[in-house]
């Protein structure tokens, strides 16, 4: 019962997954910007910022300055992308490093 | 049904089982810090890779593995394009501050011939030192604003004061403090941990592709890579120090570079130095 119940969300999310993408809000930005901001201020907190994710960042502000926020969430959910793969990289090199290590 | 439970239950079991055991081991074999041991590694790891390249001769990082590159370099050397930030820095170091009193004041032996002593660890203050935090240290003890960690004045005068040690092996000592330890561990830690969206580390390149190509560089063996610097670089278009060289290779892995003479940078820079003990002071150097 309860996969048959699983697989008509999985349908529902399918066709609305699948449907015209609604244009991004000025408030789908500024949610996207702020969880951006957040996974990267986690990043800066490991000492590990990447240039990337700076450039997505001020793309989406530049964007969103002149209107378009379509464009500026994609940029925003970009840099959160970057910002979360390199909270991933810093959190596993702590031990991963060693594996380099000449001994 | 109920098989299916007992197989789950028994694999989270076993994974658990695993994880403990992976921990116990990990609990009762903890790495231990051990300079000396890392530093006879490292160079063996190098003499090794590199059994044509004389021990000193690693120093010359790209020249000393590259035989077109190392003719066109002592060419170079008859005129070295660090010439005029040299006899600038020499002006620079002789000059007295506004209070009369000058680098020389700072540093023992005068600051003449000491570059092989730096990095340091100072005990009192528990921290590492470089010869461009101390000469900055110097010019705002003596009234002077600060000088840029990356270009400039401090290459110039860092590459005087190098000038000054070239031939004297690297001297670099770790004293019996746990915070020294803990300093060049940290340095070791940077070195080899990946950073940036290249998912590069400083080893990578310096030592997993030492002798390699980047498009047309070829890349620096990381022992004596301290000895050469600061440097002047192609392309720069000029010198950089050893915060500029870490900086802009923190850059080329689309890293966010660490603020000059962070804890960080001072840390690999005690690292890498301590590594190269013995083998002689080259800089002022000249790369592409």
């Amino acid at each position: 019962m309860s996969t048959i119940r699983n697989m008509a969300l999985a349908a529902v999310l399918l066709v609305l997954g699948g449907g015209p993408a609604l244009a991004a809000s000025e408030a789908d930005y500024k949610a996207a910007l702020a969880a951006a901001e957040s996974a990267e201020k986690d990043a800066a907190t490991l000492r590990n910022r990447w240039t990337t994710t700076e450039s997505a960042l001020a793309a989406a502000k530049k964007a969103a300055a002149t209107g378009d926020f379509e464009a500026a969430t994609a940029s925003a959910k970009q840099a959160e992308a970057l910002a979360k793969a390199s909270i991933f990289q810093a959190s596993s090199e702590k031990e991963r490093w060693k594996d380099m290590e000449i001994r | 049904m109920r098989a299916r439970t007992i197989i789950l239950t028994a694999a989270a079991a076993l994974s658990t089982a695993a994880l403990a055991c992976f921990a116990a081991s990990a609990i009762a074999a903890p790495d231990t810090i051990d300079p000396v041991a890392d530093a006879k590694a490292f160079r063996k790891y190098f003499t090794d890779k590199f059994p044509k390249v004389k021990l000193n001769d690693f120093v010359n990082g790209p020249y000393s593995m590259n035989a077109d590159m190392r003719k066109q370099w002592e060419d170079m050397e008859q005129f070295p394009p660090y010439e005029f930030a040299l006899e600038a820095g020499k002006e620079m170091f002789s000059k007295p501050f506004k209070n009369g009193k000058t680098y020389a004041d700072c540093f023992s032996n005068g600051g003449i011939g000491i570059r092989q002593n730096y990095p340091y660890f100072d005990e009192k203050e528990g921290n590492v030192i470089t010869l461009e935090l101390a000469i900055n240290r110097c010019r705002e003890v003596n009234g002077e604003a600060p000088l840029s960690y990356m270009k400039d004045e401090m290459a110039s005068l860092t590459a005087y004061m190098a000038y000054t040690s070239r031939g004297k092996p690297m001297d670099i000592k770790i004293p019996n403090d746990p915070r020294a330890l803990a300093a060049y561990e940290d340095g070791k830690r940077y070195f080899y941990t990946r950073r940036g969206q290249l998912n590069f580390s400083c080893a990578s390149c310096h030592v997993q592709s030492a002798g390699e190509h980047i498009r047309a560089e070829t890349l620096a063996p990381a022992l004596g890579i301290m000895n050469a610097l600061p440097i002047y670089r192609s392309e720069w278009g000029g010198m950089g120090t050893t915060s500029r060289r870490l900086v802009s290779c923190n850059s080329q892995t689309r890293a966010v570079p660490l603020e000059p003479q962070s804890d960080e940078y001072r840390d690999v820079e005690y690292f890498l130095s301590y590594v190269a003990n013995g083998l002689p002071i080259s800089g002022p150097g000249s790369r592409p």
